[in-house]
């Protein structure tokens, strides 16, 4: 099966079984159990949840797949584990900020937000009038054009580095899988001149 | 234990470092060419957006990293700040065997006659040091046309009125249209301007025992799969290396050029892909490290002769640095535009690089390299969501329907922008980093203002159905990043230049410049050819003297 006829849920749970043998090493699997402990590695699993929902906002999935389903917060993971160490903090605090101000506002966390509710939190961060006392120790702006510029990275760019799951981005904009070089790519796409 | 004296080293594997290399190896001339990084290949990064010279998200592919190497420049408010070559204030050129060369787009122009005579052709300009080049568009022609024929170019001057004058033809055969670049050779000719393929460094068919372009994606910012990108790497350099005389050493730092008390250049040290300091004596030094990083060595180069730098007793070297102001027009439209035939850039016109009334040069203006995903997400026409469905809806819908017409404009050389050694911040090996400041001229925003309505109507002629101008010269930083030029100015007066017609410091004989710090003004064009041909002419009085 070629990758760009896999359908990304297919994709994921394959990458899914994979892990997840080597991780237990043939011990029995438990239905309904996705997640291990420590699956990252720098987020905690609360945060990793938030940072799904606000990447989520940023692309979000229609007719074609979301930031959720290319894994855009594990490329974002992994660089704050390694490349973007510089930026561990500026995370750390602006997750943190975007749940008070979520409880400030609306009473709840970000993730338990509906969807238009959670679109009006990121515009006041984008916009730098965010409410919380958190947003004087970041910069609200900056956190959001942070995840939001890593977003942006881990659907659009190569899915070596953890996002774009399934090549997901390149086959909503329409282009092959870039190793296909030259004139043979055009038999990449039946019909397609 | 002492290195084996050599004729030549030369610092940096360049465009203008690899040539030098070469023609003094091939002269029978004993050459050490240092490199601070190392071979590449496209396998190092595949088709990785993110690693890619062009949009280094994680990191340079092709160097400098983001570990060992600091700049510090003056940001937008005038404050300094330390920044990593992966950002963008850092102005970076790629550092391995090649230079710019393994991953440039390869354009491969001449600079026309005028742009050697821009004080001739436009007067004084007030706070500005434009002056014109010691030396003419006719003196540098010969060595134009090696560097055509001996690294590469595909291309047909015959078609572009504005072609300066040439004894030969170009070597290959220009390049075809993509579906996008037909488009907008049909409507430039339907507004009376002259369009032509875009002489490239690439093969269009097999050359010199390489083969001819895939038409790949994603190759400005990359190394090319195949080898049919021309760079220093896969032409001149493995020639020096078979002549049996030059000795390349990779991973290769150079801290300081040697100067005794009796003006005389008597060699280098550096620092080896051990870290280990060695110095190597030659006869001859030749400077090739890219604007920036030429007059970061010289400055750092002090001794008795010359305690602010060699060659910088008035205080030249570093100075008008330049790059070019980029601007253009993006367009959107009705149909698909886009059939995948890469590199993208492939119809050019010269309509506008010199005559527009009341602007001091000009430029090229061409359809730009294919966007590849990520970095099309940042372009937006103003006011445009940057985030949400709409944005995704934008990035589907246009991506295969939108061009987009760039140029670089010659930008005015100001005395202030600069290249100077930081005081404070040194690098990994201990070395002054580089430090930048300066501003455009403030004329360089009515030239950019110029070519994007240019541009735009090119666009608007193509049947674009939304257009936006981009880009704009003048800025209130200093401008280098991958066209850098000019820190170590060629004239014939030693009080306002760095280096003579020749590019040999004045007053220090044996040391010499052979890259884009030479260029007293940059052209509307990329430079790369005219740094190989400068690598040329400079050899050639080397091998002459």
């Amino acid at each position: 099966m070629r990758i760009r006829d896999m359908k990304p849920n297919e994709f994921g749970r394959r990458a899914f079984v994979k892990t997840a043998g080597t991780a237990v090493g043939g011990m029995i699997l438990v239905p309904g159990c996705t997640r291990s402990v420590g699956q990252w590695r720098f987020f905690a699993d609360a945060e990793a949840t938030v940072v799904k929902a606000i990447a989520e906002q940023i692309i979000p999935a229609d007719q074609d797949a979301g930031a959720r389903d290319a894994n855009v917060v594990n490329y974002i993971d992994r660089q704050l584990a390694s490349v973007f160490e510089k930026h561990q903090e500026i995370y750390r605090r602006g997750i943190a900020g975007v749940q008070q101000t979520s409880n400030m506002v609306f009473e709840d966390d970000f993730e338990s937000l509906e969807w238009p509710q959670q679109t009006e939190v990121l515009k006041t961060l984008e916009n730098g009038e965010a409410e919380g006392s958190i947003w004087e120790t970041v910069s609200a702006r900056s956190f959001f054009e942070l995840v939001r510029d890593h977003t942006m990275q881990g659907f659009y760019g190569s899915p070596r580095h953890g996002g774009n799951r399934g090549f997901v981005s390149f086959r909503m904009i329409g282009i092959d899988y870039p190793r296909i070089v030259g004139q043979n790519r055009y038999k990449m796409f039946p019909g397609k001149s | 234990m002492a290195l084996k004296h050599v004729n030549a080293v030369i610092i940096g594997a360049g465009a203008g470092g690899g040539v030098v290399a070469k023609e003094l190896s091939e002269a029978g001339l004993s050459v050490v060419l240092l490199e601070r990084g190392r071979w590449h290949s496209y396998a190092d990064i595949d088709a990785d957006e993110l690693r890619s010279q062009r949009t280094p998200a994680l990191g340079n592919a092709y160097g400098p990293d983001d570990r060992r190497y600091r700049r510090v420049v003056r940001g937008f408010t005038g404050e300094w700040q330390t920044v990593v070559p992966s950002e963008w204030m850092y102005n970076n050129n790629a550092a391995c065997v090649g230079g710019g060369t393994l991953s440039y787009g390869a354009m491969a122009w001449r600079f026309m006659p005028q742009d050697f005579r821009m004080r001739s052709t436009y007067g004084d300009v007030p706070d500005s040091t434009q002056e014109d080049w010691p030396i003419s568009y006719d003196d540098l022609e010969p060595f134009y046309e090696k560097a055509e024929w001996e690294i590469g170019v595909s291309g047909d001057d015959s078609k572009n009125p504005f072609a300066p004058p040439r004894r030969t033809p170009q070597p290959m055969p220009p390049f075809s249209y993509n579906k996008e670049g037909k488009l907008l050779y049909d409507a430039a000719k339907s507004i009376g301007s002259h369009p032509f393929p875009i002489p490239m460094l690439r093969n269009s068919v097999a050359y010199n025992g390489r083969p001819g372009c895939i038409n790949n994606r994603t190759c400005v910012g990359f190394a090319c799969p195949v080898n049919a990108k021309n760079g220093s790497q896969n032409t001149v350099i493995p020639t020096a290396l078979a002549t049996g005389n030059c000795e390349l050493r990779i991973n290769s730092v150079v801290s300081e050029v040697h100067i005794n008390d009796r003006g005389r250049a008597t060699g280098i040290t550096y620092f080896d892909e051990r870290n280990r300091r060695q110095t190597q004596t030659a006869d001859i030094v030749v400077v090739a490290a890219s604007a920036t990083e030429t007059a970061r060595l010289l400055l750092n180069s002090r001794s008795r002769l010359f305690p602010n730098g060699a060659g910088n007793n008035n205080d030249w070297v570093g100075r008008n640095l330049q790059g070019h102001a980029y601007c253009g027009a993006f367009g959107l439209f009705d149909e698909d535009v886009y059939d995948d035939v890469g590199p993208g850039a492939c119809v050019a016109i010269c309509d506008y690089n010199h005559h527009n009334d009341g602007i001091i040069g000009g430029g090229l203006l061409a359809n730009e390299f294919i966007r590849m995903p990520y970095l099309f997400a940042g372009r937006r026409p103003p006011g445009a969501p940057r985030w949400g469905k709409e944005h995704k809806d934008f990035q589907r819908t246009y991506f295969q329907r939108h061009a987009a017409v760039m140029g670089p404009i010659q930008e005015i050389p100001v005395f202030e922008s600069r290249v100077e050694v930081d005081p404070v911040v040194k690098g990994h090996w201990g070395i002054p980093v580089a430090r930048i400041s300066g501003h455009g001229h403030a004329q360089d925003r009515k030239g950019t203002d110029f070519l994007s309505s240019r541009a735009e109507e090119w666009m608007k002629a193509a049947g674009a159905h939304t257009t936006w101008k981009i880009g704009s010269g003048g800025g209130p930083t200093a401008s280098g990043g991958q066209h850098q030029s000019g820190t170590c100015r060629m004239g014939d007066d030693p009080k306002i230049s760095v280096v003579n017609k020749y590019g040999q410091v004045h007053e220090i004989d044996n040391l010499f410049v052979a890259d884009g710090s030479l260029h007293v003004t940059n052209g509307g064009f990329n430079p790369a050819l005219t740094i190989m041909a400068l690598g040329y002419w400079v050899s050639d009085y080397i091998k002459n003297e």
